[in-house]
């Protein structure tokens, strides 16, 4: 069982008559990265806000290290950072931007300067420390304001869009510096974005939130290679995610254990050993009757499967195999029939190495 | 003309031999209206706050209220201020009317609402988030009170100068609840007796103190919000 740091339960609010959120459980496990995903307007940012007990939900409960919140909601909050998309820093110099949410907590002074000291360091912006907080850029402002965050060493992160303000720039560096710092410290951490790359990258487990409702929470991988219906398949993107590890590595041809198969990609540089992210268009897998491959093609990959599940896109089929992972083949409704697949049977798929696109994940 | 000529001079002059007189009404007024202001910030900050973060029923009647405040009649808050302290009024036992106590309450019902009004519009001006980032920091109500309203610091103190400058120049009021004696007597109700009594140089000596003391205000107000002004 993992070990449960925060908890919903049956949380409803309300915009005048208009229900915008109904949750009715969600989990945050100890020292993971939980992304919330879903469009704009499917109701994360309220949900996050209620999680960091800023809104008052119309109905249900927050749990915190499984004590349900009630009464002052004060020391709870003081048990964790939230970071907003925009800065939202105040009008002072950047140290003691950094240093005001530590006073407030009551913070003895020495410690404050340290850890104040120590993140301004660590997030590259100790040479700001004494500007004020308006002549920063936006990407340095948001690192500020991470890094005030980050100072209070929350027992929870929560993180609402904190790169959609950015340029793709910055972004890329603010990413990498907050995914190293995250899973370094295995900060637990809830991360709204409306951007799945994001959420693939940080993710440990996401949540699809669509229409104010929560529609699917699992693993990473889990929810990107099968999602439950045709709503989240059409938001997250029909593509086969799944974990590997870089095996070898031969003239930028790459062999990558996935689940027990190998799978041939191109990859940029890595070192052997590497944990990777394979990633796969499900319109680039090719699928045959076991068996009855026709032998050579240009395609270097090759597994056989069993069909788990079929379901139909739009006017097209998603199948789902399980070849050691979970892949996931998006065919003609034609082919089906003249394929006659059918859940549990064995099939061939096959895919170019230049069709999978790989990831390096931190851990 | 000339009335005027001989008025400027001997004015300058009681104001730079240190007149005993204006000198007395000139700290008078300034403690008198100084109170009033620090009773208005008060209750107007407070209110304020209250009326820009906060929704309910009611509320933009409310404001409407406020509005209206900032530009009430002094006179129509000296006579609601002198009855309520008229010996037979409903605060009739404070023995209020005729003192400068009667004087700081009906200036600070003239300067609240000022001070309220800007209030509103300065936390409002804010980034809507912001109240919510510093709660999540940790503030607990009066500190998230205290920060928002130093975070609008430079709106509040041209509201706290508007509020000051109404005080110390309305003439209506102070002379309804103050009464013009020796102990109440201010810059504006003391000109008012002094151009009665055909003193125009005292009266002009007066004036000039008035003018200086609001070009003061402003000033500093200038000076403040020119230098904090984001590149």
């Amino acid at each position: 069982m993992p070990d449960v740091r925060m908890a919903v339960r049956d949380v409803l609010v309300r915009r005048g008559e208009r229900v915008i959120l109904t949750v009715p459980h969600l989990e945050v496990w100890a020292g993971e990265v939980l992304a919330v995903v879903g469009p704009n307007g499917a109701g994360k940012s309220t949900l996050i806000q209620v999680m960091a007990l800023l809104e008052r939900p119309a109905a249900g409960s927050v749990f915190f290290d499984g004590h349900r919140v009630e009464g002052d909601r004060l020391p709870y909050r003081r048990r964790m950072a939230m970071l907003f998309q925009e800065p939202l820093l105040l009008d002072t110099s950047v140290e003691k931007n950094v240093r005001s949410g530590l006073s407030l907590r009551g913070v003895p002074r020495s410690e404050q300067a340290r850890r104040t000291a120590y993140w301004l360091e660590r997030l590259g912006i100790a040479h700001l420390a004494r500007r004020p907080a308006r002549s920063l850029s936006g990407g340095e402002a948001q690192r500020v304001s991470l890094a005030r965050a980050l100072a209070l060493e929350p027992e929870v992160l929560l993180l609402d869009e904190p790169f959609a303000g950015l340029d793709p720039s910055i972004r890329e560096s603010f990413l990498s510096d907050l995914e190293g710092i995250l899973h370094e410290g295995r900060l637990t951490t809830v991360f709204v974005t409306h951007d799945r790359a994001e959420a693939l990258r940080l993710g440990d487990r996401v949540a699809v939130m669509m229409g104010g409702s929560i529609r699917q929470v699992g693993t990473t991988a889990k929810v990107f290679a099968a999602p439950v219906d045709e709503e989240v398949a059409a938001f997250v993107g029909v593509e086969t995610v799944v974990r590997g590890r870089l095996q070898s590595l031969a003239d930028g041809l790459a062999t990558i254990d996935v689940g027990g198969a190998a799978v041939q990609a191109i990859v940029p540089a890595l070192d052997p050993g590497a944990a990777v992210l394979v990633c796969l268009r499900p319109e680039d897998v090719i699928l045959e009757p076991a068996g009855l491959e026709s032998h050579p093609t240009s395609a270097r990959n090759h597994l056989r499967g069993t069909v788990r599940r079929i379901t139909t896109v739009g006017g097209q089929v998603r199948v789902a195999l399980d070849c050691g992972f979970t892949l996931v083949a998006l065919i003609t409704k034609q082919s089906l029939e003249e394929l006659s697949l059918g859940v549990g049977d064995e099939v061939a798929a096959s895919f170019k190495a230049t069709a999978v696109h790989v990831i390096p994940r931190g851990t | 003309m000339e009335l005027l000529w001989d008025g400027l001079r001997e004015g300058f002059r009681l104001l730079f031999t240190g007149n005993r007189e204006v000198i007395e009404i000139t700290i008078r007024s300034l403690l008198i209206s100084g109170s009033a202001i620090l009773i208005a910030l008060t209750i107007g900050a407070l209110a304020g706050y209250f009326l820009a973060t906060q929704r309910f029923w009611g509320r933009n009647f409310v404001l409407s209220l406020v509005n209206t405040g900032m530009g009430l009649p002094p006179v129509v808050v000296g006579l609601f201020v002198a009855i309520m302290l008229w010996r037979s009024g409903p605060l009739g036992l404070l023995n209020l009317l005729y003192t400068p106590g009667a004087m700081v309450v009906a200036q600070a019902m003239l300067a609240t609402p000022i001070v309220t009004g800007f209030t509103v519009a300065s936390i409002q001006s804010l980034h809507p988030k912001l109240r919510l980032q510093i709660m999540a920091l940790g503030a607990s109500r009066w500190q998230t009170i205290w920060l928002l309203l130093r975070e609008a610091r430079l709106p509040l103190l041209a509201g706290v100068m508007a509020g000051f400058g109404a005080a110390i120049s309305e003439v209506g009021a102070s002379l309804m609840v103050g009464g013009n004696l020796k102990d109440t007597r201010v810059l504006t109700t003391a000109t008012v007796l002094e151009v009665q009594k055909g003193n125009f140089e005292m009266a002009i000596a007066l004036s000039v103190v008035l003018l200086i003391l609001i070009y003061a205000v402003n000033l500093v107000l200038t000076y403040v919000q020119q230098r904090e002004r984001p590149a």
